[in-house]
């Protein structure tokens, strides 16, 4: 392409530091921009980014999360498209973004499946992967959609869904069109974006990648959703059972885990992504439950 | 023929090029907004283009998303601006381009949406984030009604882009001066005459260019080279700062477009 600059949104910082990693690496300028409330949640992985040389940017607007920052990335593209490549971290955005991430994210499930094989010999008879925008959850789901699994994706519920306060699209958006493709959306019956919350920055985002709601419609994947209060109880079992950290967006995951697991026989195997580290929430959880570091 | 492409052809026949003023609506109320576009009118606007606030308004820069924030927190939504334009109407009859991305039309229904503005005196549509490709139905909904439907196009876009947005436009079509967002910078390097030469190989329709004009200068190098001129971010900037000077500013820029 010839281009000698690279940009990224970010929410839980994941991403960016990806970017910046790769951009490190081979020498290309890096911008990531970052709402300024993530900014204040995800300091460690800030601190990251711009170790790796990357200049990240506050987004003080909107929401300040998510979705402003996708905002931010895409206005900085239109302006500086002949030189700027946009490293878009999610199945969102216009086409053909959807399908190129998830076509890079698909090593997941490919990689699932050698696992699997080799531990259990097996196909498991349960996916389960945090639903944001959807990356990590189609990457694992696609390589599988043949095989009859029963594959669950677990939004926000942030406070409820009753307050108003989650990042649950299913639970409570509806279909509409943003920026650049049309997918279920938290919206007003303007058709203007709702704010969202949720604990964890990487799910904190009022739409989901549009093949997630063809899946669904189809009946090949089931969607649900976990609340701040139950993603941090089974953030804080995975360290203590298995002296695995997770990121809060995994931890939602592994909430639905412990709600329908108790009913499975011993045989059935659960694959659940654990698709972030947690070492970036330790401070933002500490917080939350007022613990001073 | 439409009320805007009248506008042009009338334009065209005195050898003069458009102005055209933008304001958001609900800016700095409803009301206020009404009282300015009389003003729009008194300063020589020859069309007028009327914004529509959105929570995410992708293609415009701090100046007008800081508007869209005030305009929505005063309530203004779609469903209340298009009474507004009928409650105009009675006052003037200047041509009025509806700018508003697609979500809030999406959800208000394409086809109740085409029948209200078209009721309620609109004369064409703008909506930076529904690109031609995308438009099938709301194109069709809007040449039944007779209301002009307006696409970008900019300075990256194709041959095959312009023959596109040529053949999906109606009324004028909307030339971006640069790449970015609204109130950038304007470069004004020779590139802008140059493009408006590409695209009046593929059709005779009006071209107004838009995006980063700022100074009664600038406008006048824009409409040498294109039919007219849109002011946007410039003009909202002084409605909310400093309004005293707007009927002045409005003058200086119709003086220099020509």
């Amino acid at each position: 392409m010839g281009k000698r600059r690279v940009i990224a949104e970010t929410g839980a910082g994941q991403h960016g530091v990806a970017v910046a990693t790769g951009a490190a690496l081979v020498g290309l300028e890096c911008e990531v921009y970052m709402g300024s409330e993530d900014i204040k949640r995800q300091a460690l992985n800030v601190f990251r980014m711009r170790l790796l040389g990357a200049k990240v940017t506050e987004v003080p607007v909107g929401s300040r999360t998510l979705k402003d920052a996708i905002n931010e990335a895409l206005r900085d593209w239109t302006t500086n498209v002949r030189t700027t490549h946009y490293i878009l971290g999610t199945v969102f955005g216009p086409h053909p973004f959807p399908v190129m991430v998830r076509d890079f994210q698909s090593v997941i499930g490919k990689e699932t499946r050698r696992q699997i094989l080799d531990a259990e010999g097996r196909l498991p008879d349960y996916l389960i992967a945090c639903v944001g925008g959807g990356s990590n959850a189609i990457g694992l789901f696609y390589e599988f959609l043949k095989e009859g699994i029963t594959m669950i994706g677990v939004e926000a519920g942030g406070k409820g869904i009753e307050t108003g306060e989650h990042a649950a699209r299913f639970a409570g958006g509806s279909v509409g069109v943003f920026q650049g493709c049309k997918s279920y959306l938290l919206q007003d019956d303007d058709g203007n974006v709702l704010g969202t919350h949720s604990v964890a920055p990487g799910l904190d985002y009022a739409s989901i990648g549009p093949e997630h709601p063809y899946l669904r419609d189809n009946g090949v994947i089931k969607y649900t959703y976990a609340t701040d209060e139950e993603t941090i109880a089974a953030f804080e079992l995975l360290s203590k059972t298995e002296g695995i950290i997770p990121a809060l967006e995994s931890a939602h995951a592994l909430a639905e885990v412990v709600k329908f697991s108790p009913k499975l026989s011993r045989e059935e195997i659960i694959v659940v992504n654990l698709s972030g580290r947690g070492d970036k929430d330790v401070q933002h959880v500490a917080k939350i439950k007022g613990i001073e570091l | 023929m439409s009320g805007i492409e009248k506008t042009f052809r009338e334009l065209k026949k005195k050898g003069r090029k458009a102005f055209i003023p933008y304001i958001m609506a609900g800016e700095p109320s409803l009301e206020k907004t009404g009282e300015i576009i009389f003003m729009f009118e008194e300063c020589g606007a020859d069309i007028v283009e009327l914004g529509v606030p959105f929570t995410d308004p992708l293609a415009d820069g701090p100046v007008i998303q800081r508007a869209s924030e005030r305009a929505l927190e005063r309530g203004i939504t779609l469903k209340g601006v298009l009474p507004f334009i009928k409650e105009l109407r009675k006052r003037t009859l200047i041509p009025l381009v509806l700018m508003t991305y697609y979500n809030p039309v999406f959800k208000y229904g394409e086809e109740d949406f085409v029948k209200d503005a078209r009721d309620a005196g609109v004369d064409g549509v703008i909506i930076p984030d529904l690109p031609p490709d995308e438009a099938g139905s709301f194109i069709k909904l809007s040449r039944k009604a007779f209301l002009d439907t307006v696409f970008l196009l900019a300075p990256t876009s194709t041959t095959e882009r312009i023959k596109k947005v040529a053949r999906a436009s109606r009324g004028f079509i909307y030339y971006v001066s640069i790449t970015g967002i609204t109130g950038s910078r304007l470069l004004l390097d020779g590139s802008l005459e140059s493009s408006i030469l590409e695209i009046r190989k593929y059709t005779d329709k009006p071209i107004a260019v838009g995006f980063g004009v700022s100074s009664p200068e600038e406008a006048a190098v824009v409409s040498k080279a294109s039919d007219g001129v849109i002011v946007g971010s410039a003009i909202v900037k002084r409605i909310n700062e400093s309004p005293d000077g707007l009927r002045e500013y409005l003058f200086s820029l119709r003086e220099m477009i020509r």
